[in-house]
């Protein structure tokens, strides 16, 4: 038990360094400025597939599960609004996040671990490069910046799948969906649906290079290093997404 | 192939040959209950060549780990180039290390990086030089290792051999002036574990490169300790070296973390006459 808290205790305060190290690297030279445009394309173009085809069939299923409830009070024309409330503020933040957990951090996670177990980052250091700012920091700012806009996109996505549903199965009108969109959007949620993946990325960067960072044992550390990436990473993104909600809910309603 | 002097004068710490470029004195490391190195004192002179032996384990990677400060003893003191190490912040050893190159074992090259950008990874990286004049020294330090036309490939495209090179060009293209080999020839055939030998002799006689060799091989120990590199016109020949040679590369043993011979080639073998851990290492390889 003892032993298990040590180890406990070890793995906050050594991520709770690479925290502080990499926002520090952001504000401070050397910045690796290619590096980072990299993983902008990687993180960003490359989780667009599955970001937008979560988004989609989410708002799709959305509208045919909430059709048939509504349907019981005569109100199907109201699709739209609970497809819009659901995918902005909840759904495409925290699915956009669990896409990019158990695509980017656990890719993060394999890449930083094999070159852990390789020596390419202790061979890194021998060149005078500080690892957490040529790897970490374009990560993890990537990660933080580019999770709103797949957000945004998987949002847009979800829309439309809930319209298609809603004019080829429920037989709503094309024009009727898209006010109730509108109509059920307040400001205060279009916020909510932005300011929330940002700490989402945030964490999906930090866990994922951190654990990639901690690799031991070869081959097969790489392979538990993604694993323990992918399920630290999804938790904390619902763990996160619980504690910043009631937040932005105090802060914007 | 020659390559280029340094335009830049030497700094003093390392201007004169024989002067004292590493130095380790009473260090300690200990990982967890393990004592990995227990008061290992020990001193590299400029141009010279240290040869650490002894089993898996015994310590010998960790000593060159504790150069680059890649970790920092326990106790003791650790001189490098005239500066104490063992003391300083990440970002002072960051400028030590400008006089430090180390080729890891298995050579941990960028996988995702050409030969051209591992090679070049400092000049490109982390200095203001120009791209062509990066290059430029990159064909001239894989020139020197007989790798010029590999340039474009990937790390993954070459022999274990050619990767061991291509690390060791990797930690001379900035000129430092001191090398670490971490095991550089370990599972290499003996032909091409003669290449490798070859190019740490090359880089001590004609570059004046200090270095530490840590291999548990004693045949690539004994030829890095008794052959020499000399120039015939454009020709570069590795030749059994001269007595007075042979005996400024120094073999130290270390067994469990303790140094149980410091010595040169010839003392080496006088001294498993009489001591049977030598004599059983010396006869097992």
């Amino acid at each position: 038990m003892e032993h298990w808290l040590k180890g406990a205790v070890l793995e906050v305060q050594e991520y709770s360094r690479l925290t502080a190290a990499s926002v520090r690297g952001v504000f401070s030279r050397p910045f690796y400025f290619r590096d980072v445009v990299e993983q902008f394309e990687t993180i960003g173009i490359g989780s667009l597939t599955v970001v937008l085809l979560t988004g989609f069939f989410t708002g799709a299923a959305l509208a045919l599960q909430s059709g048939m409830t509504l349907d019981q009070f005569g109100a199907r024309s109201l699709v739209g609004r609970l497809v819009s409330a659901s995918m902005i503020k909840e759904l495409g933040p925290v699915l956009t996040g669990l896409m990019l957990a158990g695509r980017v951090g656990s890719g993060m996670a394999a890449e930083l671990g094999s070159m852990m177990v390789t020596d390419q980052i202790n061979a890194l250091r021998a060149l005078g490069t500080d690892p957490v700012r040529k790897l970490v920091v374009p990560r993890v700012l990537a990660c933080f910046l580019m999770a709103p806009v797949l957000t945004v996109m998987s949002d847009a996505s979800g829309l439309i799948g809930g319209w298609l549903i809603a004019v080829v199965n429920l037989n709503v009108a094309s024009g009727v969906y898209w006010k109730s969109v509108t109509d059920a959007l307040y400001l205060g949620d279009a916020w909510m649906g932005v300011i929330k993946p940002f700490f989402l990325g945030f964490v999906i960067g930090t866990i994922g290079c951190h654990v990639g960072l901690r690799t031991r044992g070869g081959t097969q550390g790489v392979g538990r290093a993604t694993t323990n990436a992918v399920v630290a990473a999804s938790v904390g993104v619902i763990a996160v997404d619980f504690f910043v909600t009631p937040l932005l809910i105090e802060l914007l309603y | 192939m020659e390559l280029a002097t340094d335009p830049s004068p030497p700094s003093p710490a390392h201007a004169d040959t024989d002067e004292p470029i590493v130095v380790f004195d009473n260090v300690t490391l200990a990982f967890d209950e393990k004592v990995v190195l227990r008061d290992v004192s020990f001193m590299l002179r400029t141009g010279h060549t240290k040869i650490f032996l002894g089993a898996s384990g015994s310590g010998k990677s960790t000593v060159l780990k504790l150069i680059v400060g890649l970790l920092r003893p326990d106790s003791g003191a650790i001189m490098v180039n005239g500066e104490r190490i063992d003391t300083m912040t990440e970002v002072g050893l960051m400028k030590v290390r400008d006089d430090l190159g180390m080729v890891f074992q298995e050579g941990a090259l960028f996988d995702s990086l050409t030969v051209a950008e591992n090679v070049g990874y400092k000049l490109y990286e982390e200095t203001d030089m120009p791209l062509d004049e990066g290059r430029a020294r990159v064909q001239e330090v894989l020139g020197f290792i007989g790798l010029a036309e590999f340039i474009d490939r990937m790390p993954s495209e070459l022999s274990g051999g050619q990767r061991r090179r291509v690390a060791i060009a990797r930690a001379m293209a900035f000129k430092p002036r001191i090398l670490l080999y971490d095991e550089a020839t370990t599972g290499l055939d003996p032909i091409t574990a003669d290449t490798v030998d070859d190019e740490i002799i090359k880089l001590r006689d004609l570059e004046n490169v200090s270095s530490i060799v840590v291999t548990h091989q004693l045949r690539d120990a004994f030829r890095v300790a008794t052959h020499e590199a000399v120039r015939l016109g454009d020709r570069v020949d590795v030749v059994l070296a001269d007595a007075q040679k042979a005996e400024e590369a120094e073999f130290i043993m270390l067994k469990d973390g303790r140094i149980a011979f410091e010595g040169n080639a010839g003392e080496i073998r006088e001294a498993a006459r009489t001591d049977p851990y030598i004599k059983a290492f010396l006869s097992s390889h």
